[in-house]
């Protein structure tokens, strides 16, 4: 029963802000997912919430309780680091059991947990090896397991797949994912790979240069993304900005003319004669020839640069008004070659446009 | 271009050669000697004893002081080691791990004992040590010791500890350990080839060391062992034989400690750069 509410949190170095005004309540049982490039200001949330870091000033609680003066390890959390810090001198066993052992944890009730944390994550043949005779990813779920059998309210994770090798990856993202179902704790994650954020989260924190940017369920801030950083930070490959000016329900430039729906020729009406930034994601762009896509009439010429095949999907990377370059998503059977001119169509329903200055998404304005 | 690597490589093992016979010879005419009564030493001052009988050895154990003083060495050395490691590892823990106002100012401080000799203060630690009621006494010397080793003990474990991954720490903090046990359970088994180069580093020095025992020990039942050895040397006659059976009986122990605790640091090195 453990939720975690940040008010108002700063952390400054110095002169520095790291993070401001960080407003969040995570549920229990939540699995929250903080990403951002890196120097967004995750990880300092993430260790303040450890208590690894001193709150400059606002509250954390966890549970019913304010954390800000409680030492880590009155908090009842346990965190997974990037680097697993392993103590090296003690075997798996030791690893797990020993924050059981500091707690005067009767023995029987110790071997019960590590037995049954080992269990869990598969690595009961490994208990009595020492860490540099593991492998990266036996390392990560040693890691899990000293955290799982302290039975915490709150697991901590800080970017705990970024070590390991990309197919590794995929599969631990599944354990933890799993794990997390399976015990029901509340869990917050931070990484900087937007694809475990969608993957992994029931919801998510964008963070950026220490502000909070937009929290939403993954699916939400895909299509309903506030700003065009997180329309451009979630989905892959990013969504594509070219620059155009607003004529009635029309943005337009040299090479595109799109019609916009009536929602957002809504919103666009204090725009008019104005400059915005279209946004459009590669998976909402078709090709002439190739695509269901109904509307005609919202045209984009561009100049392909390059044509990457990848067996399910082709992805053309081309060039508009000679410098915009964007990426569309096409059939991977479409006649084109690098240097081709093409016809290019965006589906008028996820059209996104967002403010020159402030960037924000007109269309959920 | 192979050709000139070979020749500087056949200078550089020349030089390391020509270095080592000129280390170890003098050892070797020491053992040897051990071996030889005083009128052979004489008459044969480098060939091969007549033979390798225990005689020398046999009479320090069992005419001379020598089993005292040897085990006031062994006392006073190890007090010492195990002061500076103790005192050392506490220091540098403090300097190398916390941040805190005037560290580095403190750190400095420890360092500048690396540069000024303890013998210069000598007069000043003698009416300190009289003060305290140390003089003549194995206590006087350890702390003098423990002093001496101290700044170079904390230069060597600070930099160390700075180079231990602070998550680390952080993972014991969250896992309930004190500051105390962060230190002792995680920290410490870490440290171990720092300790060990500590421990070479002194050991020797203090265990040869023949100033602060002539100048603070007097009674005979607490001198070590290279004052103890001075006996041996006579105003008008010298029992050579004796001498270098002393002598080679007391550097015995700490050679044989060198090369344990060399193993152990280079197995410390190497632990876990391999997989």
């Amino acid at each position: 029963m453990a939720e975690v509410v940040l008010e108002h949190v700063y952390k400054r170095f110095g002169s520095v802000t790291a993070v401001q005004d960080f407003n969040l309540q995570i549920d229990d049982e939540e699995f929250m997912v903080f990403v951002g490039p890196s120097g967004c200001g995750k990880t300092t949330t993430l260790r303040m919430i450890a208590g690894l870091e001193e709150i400059t000033e606002g509250t954390c609680a966890i549970g019913d309780r304010v954390v800000n003066d409680v030492p880590p390890k009155d908090r009842d959390i346990a965190m997974v680091f990037q680097n697993y810090a392993l103590y090296p001198h003690m075997n798996v066993h030791q690893n797990m059991s020993f924050g059981l052992r500091l707690r005067k944890t009767p023995k029987d009730e110790i071997e019960r947990r590590v037995r049954e944390a080992a269990q869990i994550l598969q690595i009961e043949h490994l208990l009595d090896r020492r860490p540099r005779e593991l492998s990266g990813g036996q390392r990560q779920r040693v890691a899990l397991g000293r955290a799982i059998v302290r039975e915490p309210k709150v697991f901590l994770m800080d970017e705990p797949l970024s070590n390991l090798d990309a197919k590794l990856r995929v599969e631990m993202r599944a354990s933890i994912s799993k794990l997390h179902r399976r015990l029901g704790v509340t869990t917050i994650y931070v990484t900087h790979d937007q694809v475990e954020a969608m993957t992994m989260g029931t919801r998510i924190v964008v963070m950026k240069d220490g502000l909070i940017q937009q929290v939403d369920s993954p699916i939400n801030l895909y299509d309903k993304p506030k700003n065009r950083f997180v329309a451009g930070f979630i989905g892959s490959p990013a969504m594509n900005f070219m620059v155009g000016t607003v004529e009635g329900d029309r943005i337009k430039s040299g090479q595109f003319d799109v019609k916009t729906d009536e929602l957002l020729s809504q919103k666009l009406q204090g725009y008019n004669g104005k400059k915005v930034y279209l946004g459009i994601r590669p998976e909402n762009i078709g090709l002439e020839g190739y695509t269901t896509i109904p509307e005609r009439d919202n045209v984009i010429q561009a100049n392909v640069d390059v044509v990457e095949p990848l067996g399910a999907e082709t992805h053309l990377i081309a060039s508009v008004d000679g410098e915009a370059s964007i990426v569309a998503r096409v059939d991977p059977h479409a006649e084109v070659r690098a240097g081709d001119k093409v016809k290019l169509f965006a589906d008028v329903k996820f059209l996104h446009a967002f403010d020159l200055d402030t960037e924000v998404n007109l269309r959920f304005s | 271009m192979s050709l000139r690597r070979l020749s500087t490589t056949t200078l550089i093992q020349l030089l390391l050669i020509f270095n080592t016979v000129m280390v170890l010879y003098p050892i070797w005419v020491m053992s040897l000697s051990s071996f030889k009564s005083t009128r052979e030493i004489f008459r044969n001052p480098f060939g091969l004893p007549e033979s390798f009988n225990l005689d020398n050895f046999i009479k320090i154990w069992q005419q001379t002081n020598f089993p005292l003083y040897f085990r006031n060495s062994v006392v006073v050395t190890s007090g010492s080691i195990v002061l500076i490691l103790i005192l050392g590892i506490m220091a540098a823990y403090a300097l190398g791990r916390y941040q805190f106002r005037g560290n580095e100012l403190l750190y400095l401080f420890f360092l500048s004992g690396l540069m000024l000799p303890l013998r210069l203060a000598l007069i000043p630690l003698f009416i300190e040590l009289k003060a305290f009621g140390l003089i003549n006494s194995h206590l006087g010397l350890i702390f003098i010791y423990a002093a001496q080793g101290l700044p170079s003990a904390v230069f060597i474990m600070t930099g160390f500890l700075r180079t231990l991954p602070s998550d680390l720490e952080n993972a014991a903090r969250i896992d309930g350990a004190s500051e105390l046990q962060i230190l002792l359970r995680v920290m410490l088994p870490l440290t171990r080839p720092a300790l060990v180069i500590v421990s070479i580093y002194n050991l020797v020095p203090v265990w040869n060391d023949f100033f602060f025992p002539l100048v603070f020990i007097q009674s005979e039942n607490l001198k070590t062992l290279p004052l103890g050895l001075t006996v041996f040397m006579g105003q008008y006659s010298t029992d050579w034989a004796v001498l270098f059976a002393g002598l080679t009986a007391a550097a015995i122990p700490v050679i044989v400690l060198y090369v344990i605790l060399s193993r152990q640091f280079i197995a410390g090195l190497t632990a876990g750069a391999l997989k």
